[in-house]
């Protein structure tokens, strides 16, 4: 058991797939602006992370290597549209907000990435534990930035006012950037310097070193 | 154990039973998803347009039942050629909108077009015309609701957009929409004289009933707002309708 702990906790901080990996940014920027489409996407992009995990491990010792990753790409893209549908169905407003980003999961590296390292590998169980944990690592780095750029950007959580705005006689003033795209750029490089700041293991040996020559040692 | 040794997944007849196999199962579990959700996604897709409407028009209660509601709204189609009712079902013939006259930037539109009208008792009580046009960034969808004058704006609503966050994207928060609600599209003659400022609208300004505050940050945005009401309240849009109603007002 402390395996599958391990395969699930692991993500969220120490290998997390957004400010380790630095995988899924693109819909960590897009969908960002408020809190609740944001942990909609999450939870979006965590069922088909753990699913497609499950279904493409229970697949692997029947899956040809010449059309694995074609093989993985329609699992996954099934996955999507069921979630994309049932979102439309359950969740339309808050749909209509994502828009494309649910159709997106598709392409997003963090799937595709589970699916060969880890699914093709390991049994129906721990795939989809690591699935989950690596979609829960992708959303408390989406929540995170969803949560700030929420808060600074418009002054609510939630839609509900946190901070008086002052366009509405608050004391607040909005920072229009924060609903930007730019500013998930900015939270999630604060996020990765903070983390690695905490984790110094995290932080990566630079690609090219001077060799610094000492005048003693010329001749 | 020992068979999966000896069984090769990588042999032709495997790859094309996992190939052909998982196509088969994968478009089924999606296409019976489609099937089986669409009568939920098109019930929301037309409760969703129905409370804009209710929205624009004032009528939406929080909490009420959006189909029961509706049933004060008469939609009924609008002939712009002639400005007359239509029993015609469908859009008709898209006309090429000329470029001198095509200020909501869309190129062309359909002959006939939907309009909703609030009853009250036998009387028109608000006319809710749909309305788009290009913004900044986007093609912006909305709603123009006016008074049975065909003049005086009760209410303006976008429901679909894509203006910058923050700035643009005002168009559809309360405060600024709260600013047309009174204003007049038209002065004596047929052309629309509504228009969004940029910046504030000058204190004392004659015409200040045609003249709504500009977002500051978006003043294009507001350029796309006003050429998109100008042209569907406009000769080439439902400038023959609404004059029938200002004339008989």
């Amino acid at each position: 058991m402390s395996e599958a702990r391990k395969v699930l906790i692991d993500p969220l901080v120490d290998n997390n797939p957004v400010t380790l990996q630095m995988l899924g940014i693109c819909s960590a920027l897009a969908v960002t602006t408020s809190l609740l489409p944001a942990l909609l996407m999450c939870v979006a992009l965590t069922s088909v992370t753990a699913l497609s995990g499950a279904t493409i491990s229970a697949l692997r010792h029947r899956i040809p290597n010449n059309i694995r990753i074609i093989v993985h790409m329609t699992i996954i893209a099934s996955l999507v549209i069921l979630v994309d549908q049932l979102l439309k169905a359950y969740a339309f407003e808050t749909s209509k907000q994502l828009s494309v980003f649910v159709g997106l999961i598709i392409t997003n590296c963090i799937v595709l990435g589970r699916a060969e390292a880890f699914a093709m590998k390991n049994g129906v169980v721990m795939s989809f534990i690591d699935g989950l944990g690596n979609g829960l690592g992708y959303s408390i780095i989406l929540i995170t930035v969803a949560t700030l750029r929420e808060l600074f950007g418009a002054g609510t959580l939630f839609g509900y006012t946190v901070l008086e705005l002052t366009s509405n006689g608050g004391w607040y003033v909005a920072n229009g950037l924060m609903l930007l795209p730019p500013s998930a750029f900015f939270i999630i490089g604060l996020l990765i310097w903070g983390i690695r700041t905490w984790r110094k293991q995290q932080v990566e040996k630079p690609d090219y070193q001077i060799h610094e020559v000492h005048r003693t040692e010329v001749y | 154990m020992s068979d999966k040794k000896e069984f090769d997944r990588d042999s032709i007849s495997n790859t094309l039973i996992v190939a052909i196999g998982l196509s088969l199962v994968c478009s089924i579990i999606v296409s019976s998803a489609a099937i089986v959700l669409k009568p939920v996604q098109e019930k929301n897709e037309e409760a969703f347009r129905q409370r804009i409407i209710l929205d624009v028009a004032g009528l939406m209660e929080p909490g009420g039942d959006i189909a029961e509601l509706f049933q004060a709204i008469e939609p009924r189609m609008v002939n712009l050629e002639t400005g007359d009712y239509t029993d015609s079902g469908d859009e008709g013939v898209h006309v090429v909108i000329p470029e001198e006259l095509d200020l909501a930037g869309i190129g062309e539109r359909p002959t006939n077009v939907p309009v909703y009208l609030v009853m009250h008792g036998n009387d028109v009580d608000q006319i809710i015309l749909p309305v788009y046009g290009k913004g900044l960034w986007s093609t912006m969808l909305g709603y123009l609701s006016l008074e049975p004058d065909g003049n005086t704006i009760k209410g303006l609503r976008f429901y679909a957009h894509a203006e910058t966050p923050g700035l643009g994207d005002q168009i559809d928060k309360e405060a600024w929409r709260a600013l047309w609600v009174g204003k007049e599209v038209f002065d004596s003659g047929d052309e629309p004289q509504i228009r969004v400022m940029r910046g504030p609208v000058p204190a004392g300004a004659h015409n200040s009933q045609h003249l709504i505050d500009g977002m500051s940050g978006a003043t294009l945005t507001g350029n796309g707002v006003t050429g998109l009401v100008q042209y569907w309240t406009g000769p080439h849009g439902f400038g023959p309708y609404l004059k029938n109603y200002r004339e008989a007002g």
